[in-house]
């Protein structure tokens, strides 16, 4: 990145004080006073008012709750039998989608890498980013009509001789259905970055691994596969920030009483315990570990990656 | 650099050598046959409901309607499409999309060219606050509390606001106006015009195909969002597209399910199959029609993001 300004003035502007910045810059500063508003109002505040989660609250009275009561609600959800069960849920959910949603992009943006028609290559990505498109809802509803009782699914079911399922209403299908809508949604999508990375692995990489004697498969393997590993990486670690929040929505939109045991989440469980009988305070505590968690998992995949393989986000 | 994929010439292009081993004609066949896979999976659930959108009741209740339509009547369009309620909520989406783009997109550029500044004193800390909030979140309930006790329930601004700024659509521009020759501000700048007027007059215009590629990605956020209206809004018809279909399969689900219990609103209905299947329909094909005119526009959002940012 080239410095816009020769050296001696860019010193000056560095020791440039509020004053002197505020009267030449103001124009800048008026541009920012509204998105920092917004963080302000609709980021900042809300992580203040966790502190809710150590006050009880009284709707309709201060946003900030009422009385001290310190870690009575932590350590009510530390006690909840159901808290544990929906933390093992989440971490369960969180793990599978990992495990299918990370790779499976990969795979096939080197599958699509291989393909020698451009234009087939260009139609079949764009068919793939297609599902991330639509919304959850809409998603949601095409899950439930396809794994209905009259639904594709059952209609395969019965083909091949057995009895319909009603998968929906039963709590060990739910992590199947659920990872494999989230593939559907996702893997064409996740496919764009790695296939920009793919295009940038230097060409004569691949010419001295084939000088080497080097068959396709080992060219993918010493070659293609470390030249992606940064973007690999990168997306890696986001995905394990966002592990917490494990498809909030879509479960909200696809679970029933039938499948809590093995559909419910904490975020869900929040939701239930929070917004539906407005038990705030507790439901802030819960809110605050998770949101603590998650940061956790991203600083230390952070640290992780930057030890284990040199590249991290920061 | 680029390669060229599609040349056949083994003069130039990488990788060769091994292209005529039988074993490697054998995974380009294997190949085509996952992704062929791959094109119809993704592209069957679309035609499923297509089918189940215009088929008889009784044949898709036996389990027949599969790929094309049974018994096919338009029955089920007729009766959604003459559901005020419907229209209603197909309007609340255009006006809640409207509003709320509008908002983010104002809101956005104006930030992300302020951050574009390198020489601005306090810039890394303006940056810095944008960034975290990416990491750490307020959470659910105070942001409903918020929400809330600012008033806004039941308007469009609970939906627009708490959203408004999406941290890596804002570093996608930042990244794009830092990429603009500085002459071009500078020689501005001389001929007299002040910070506002370079941003209108010069920036801008520069900058249309990265506000363009913005604008769907924010409008397409909207469009799609449903939980924000689900949450804060009470009346029937405050409600976006989206959750009218969402109270059409929260009714068929269990009964209990938790959807019910939240607002007067939200009515449990037991809903015909076809009536779904047709809402869905509906639902999606605005996104449809214009999908193969603006997916690359995202493609190459995600890129200059991805690449810069």
């Amino acid at each position: 990145m080239n410095s816009r300004l020769p050296d001696p003035a860019r010193r000056r502007a560095g020791r440039r004080t509020w004053r002197q910045a505020l009267r030449r810059d103001w124009q800048l500063y008026s541009l920012a006073v509204l998105p920092l508003l917004f963080f302000l109002v609709f980021r900042y505040l809300p992580m203040l008012g966790n502190v809710i989660a150590f006050r009880r609250f009284q709707p309709g009275g201060s946003v900030f709750g009422e009385r001290w009561v310190g870690l009575r609600y932590v350590r009510m959800f530390l006690t909840d039998p159901t808290f544990w069960d929906v933390f093992t849920n989440t971490l369960v959910l969180g793990a599978l989608t990992l495990l299918f949603c990370f790779p499976l992009p990969i795979v096939l943006a080197l599958l699509l890498n291989e393909l020698r028609s451009r234009r087939l290559k260009r139609f079949v990505q764009s068919v793939s980013y297609l599902p991330h498109f639509l919304s959850i809802v809409i998603v949601a509803a095409m899950v439930m009509q396809l794994v209905s009782m009259d639904g594709t699914v059952n209609q395969f079911v019965r083909a091949v001789g057995g009895e319909a399922v009603p998968f929906l209403q039963q709590a060990g299908w739910f992590r199947t259905i659920y990872v494999s809508s989230e593939v559907w949604q996702t893997v064409g999508w996740g496919t764009i970055l790695y296939l920009a990375a793919l295009t940038a692995v230097d060409e004569d990489l691949y010419e001295a691994a084939r000088i080497d004697g080097a068959n396709r498969w080992r060219q993918t393997w010493h070659v293609t596969l470390p030249g992606i590993r940064p973007t690999m990486v990168t997306l890696l670690i986001l995905n394990i920030g966002t592990f917490m929040a494990v498809g909030f929505e879509k479960i909200l939109l696809l679970y029933n009483p039938l499948t809590y045991p093995t559909a419910d989440v904490i975020s869900t469980y929040l939701f239930r315990v929070g917004i539906v009988s407005s038990n705030f305070s507790y439901a802030a505590a819960i809110g605050l570990f998770e949101s603590v968690i998650g940061l956790t998992l991203v600083l230390s995949a952070n640290a992780i990656s930057r030890r284990a393989v040199g590249t991290s986000l920061w | 650099m680029t390669i060229d994929t599609s040349a056949p010439a083994p003069a130039t292009g990488r990788r060769h050598g091994a292209h005529t081993s039988r074993g490697y004609r054998v995974f380009r066949v294997v190949n085509a046959i996952i992704l062929t896979g791959v094109v119809l999976v993704t592209l069957y659930p679309f035609v499923n409901i297509v089918a189940r959108s215009l088929s008889d009741n009784a044949y898709i209740v036996s389990g027949q309607v599969n790929l094309i339509p049974r018994g096919f009547n338009l029955a089920a369009y007729r009766a959604v499409m003459s559901d005020p309620m419907f229209w209603t909520s197909y309007r609340n989406t255009v006006v809640y999309t409207v509003v709320a783009t509008a908002a983010s997109i104002v809101l956005t550029t104006c930030y992300a060219y302020v951050l574009s500044k390198r020489q601005l004193k306090g810039r890394t800390a303006l940056v810095g606050i944008a960034v975290f909030t990416m990491f750490f979140t307020g959470g659910l309930i105070p942001n409903y509390i918020l929400v809330t006790s600012l008033g806004l329930k039941n308007t469009v601004w609970a939906i627009a606001l708490p959203n408004a700024i999406n941290v890596f659509n804002l570093l996608v521009m930042k990244a794009f106006f830092e990429s603009l020759p500085v002459e071009l501000e500078e020689a501005a700048a001389v001929d007299g015009l002040n910070t506002y007027g370079i941003l209108l007059r010069i920036v801008l215009p520069l900058s249309k195909a990265v506000v363009a590629t913005m604008v769907l990605f924010y409008a397409v956020s909207f469009w799609n969002s449903w939980f924000a209206a689900f949450l804060y809004m009470d009346r029937l018809d405050l409600f976006p597209v989206t959750v009218y279909l969402r109270n059409l399969i929260a009714g068929a689900t269990d009964a209990t399910s938790t959807g019910g219990g939240l607002g007067s609103a939200s009515d449990v209905v037991q809903s015909a199959a076809t009536i779904q299947s047709v809402t869905i329909v509906l639902t999606v094909l605005p996104i449809l029609a214009v999908y193969p005119f603006i997916q690359r526009y995202f493609v190459s959002g995600v890129m200059l993001g991805a690449v810069k940012g």
